[in-house]
């Protein structure tokens, strides 16, 4: 099974969520930290570090002798990534998307592709959880194309759990695509509330079973629980605002291992998803 | 020779636009004739990315040989310094300002980006 932890507002939870559900699972699990712009997994987890992989995209590399500035590459193009006035183009790797269309419409056969580093995927092991965590190099933009990398290198047969980035734009979309089920967390907040009908919305546009998870209970007001209730969607695990949470947040702590009581919420949580998961069926 | 400004209108004495990438429209001028050329920008203003680089292969489709804005980014000065346009940063706060500072000789060309890059 394969489990993503979603959110529209960022800094409601879902590292947090994502490795202590990881910690609490008490088998091999997987946990793949696809907000590639920050992960952040790891400061948590403190695994040994077993394996480091650069990832990289083709791009073009344009003969300038072969080429005789038809352009049709520039054109080709919907990222901007060439451009041309009359000589062979330049390459502005950077915002090239790899995919290999410019090498195609060119009738002189003048373009060929090289790897373009964008990023590095370091993988962790911390007893029975294997973390596999995206690290977008800097001035790249291409978070998409890591996250699809980090989860090419999901071993199927495992239960895994998908750490995504905030917000519900491409690279979180990427994050969601083809999962079994996705935990919303969110915040009792109004902008918990307005970024949680967001992400609702893109889940459902997925057609992917999910439930809510309301984290930091005790602030804000209740419309978050009355949005849930009047839309169907299973709240299932609310986290009370306790301080010594985010004190062991601050140090880099687990819950279920800082404050040993609140492991049974987790396992709890597993159980809710087993049961939400198998039904099959979006709210 | 051509010269390009960024502009936020279609005359003369329309404001300039601080922007080159995202700029509302080009007014190219003809130093010889006076001839004035409006140029939209429409299409490169939603764009995702890369709309220096567009705009700079607009101006220079336009046949610029000088580009006179507010700023202007690494990857529009890479292709203007290919397609052999100068840029020259000025706060003019109109075309006809920027126009006079540059007949003045009070405007330096840039050697550089005078901005960072910037993603969408």
């Amino acid at each position: 099974m394969i489990i993503a932890v979603a959110s529209g507002k960022g800094g409601t939870g879902k590292t947090t969520i994502s490795v202590n559900l990881a910690k609490a699972f008490g088998a091999p699990v997987q946990l793949l930290d696809c907000d590639v712009e920050e992960p952040n997994a790891h400061l948590f987890l403190r695994g040994v570090l077993i394996g480091e992989e650069e990832i990289s995209i083709a791009v073009p590399e344009i003969n300038a002798t072969a080429c005789n500035a038809c352009d049709d590459c520039v054109k080709f193009c919907q990222f901007n990534a060439l451009a041309s006035f009359c000589s062979a183009p330049l390459v502005f790797p950077e915002l090239c998307h790899g995919c290999g269309g410019c090498a195609l419409v060119c009738p002189r056969d003048a373009i060929r592709e090289r790897d373009f580093r964008i990023g590095v995927i370091n993988t962790f092991v911390n007893e029975n959880i294997t973390l596999k965590s995206g690290c977008l190099d800097v001035g790249v933009s291409l978070a998409s194309a890591l996250v699809n990398s980090v989860k090419s290198r999901l071993d199927k047969g495992v239960t895994a759990i998908l750490d995504a980035p905030p917000g519900t734009a491409c690279p979180a979309v990427a994050t969601l695509r083809g999962v079994d089920f996705v935990l919303l967390v969110t915040e009792p907040t109004p902008f918990g509330l307005h970024d949680l009908k967001l992400a609702v919305d893109t889940v459902r546009e997925l057609r992917l079973p999910f439930g809510v998870v309301i984290n930091r209970v005790g602030i804000g007001d209740d419309r978050v629980h009355r949005f849930c209730a009047d839309e169907h969607i299973p709240v299932l695990l609310e986290i009370p605002d306790d301080r010594r949470i985010a004190e062991a947040y601050s140090k880099g702590e687990l819950i279920v291992e800082a404050l040993p009581e609140y492991r049974v919420l987790f396992e709890r949580l597993w159980q809710a998803i087993t049961r939400e998961a198998g039904q099959g069926t979006a709210p | 020779m051509k010269l390009a400004f960024t502009t936020l209108g279609e005359k003369l004495d329309s404001p300039l636009d601080p922007s080159f990438g995202r700029a509302r429209n080009f007014l190219v001028y003809d130093l010889q004739t006076q001839a004035i050329e409006i140029i939209s920008n429409k299409q490169n203003l939603d764009a995702a990315q890369g709309a220096g680089i567009q705009a700079a292969q607009t101006i220079a489709k336009a046949g610029a040989q000088a580009l006179i804005t507010g700023h202007c980014g690494p990857k529009a000065f890479r292709v203007l310094e290919a397609a052999g346009i100068k840029v020259f940063n000025t706060d003019a706060t109109t075309v006809t300002e920027a126009l006079a500072r540059y007949q003045a000789e009070t405007l330096t060309e840039a050697k550089a980006a005078n901005i960072e890059g910037h993603w969408a």
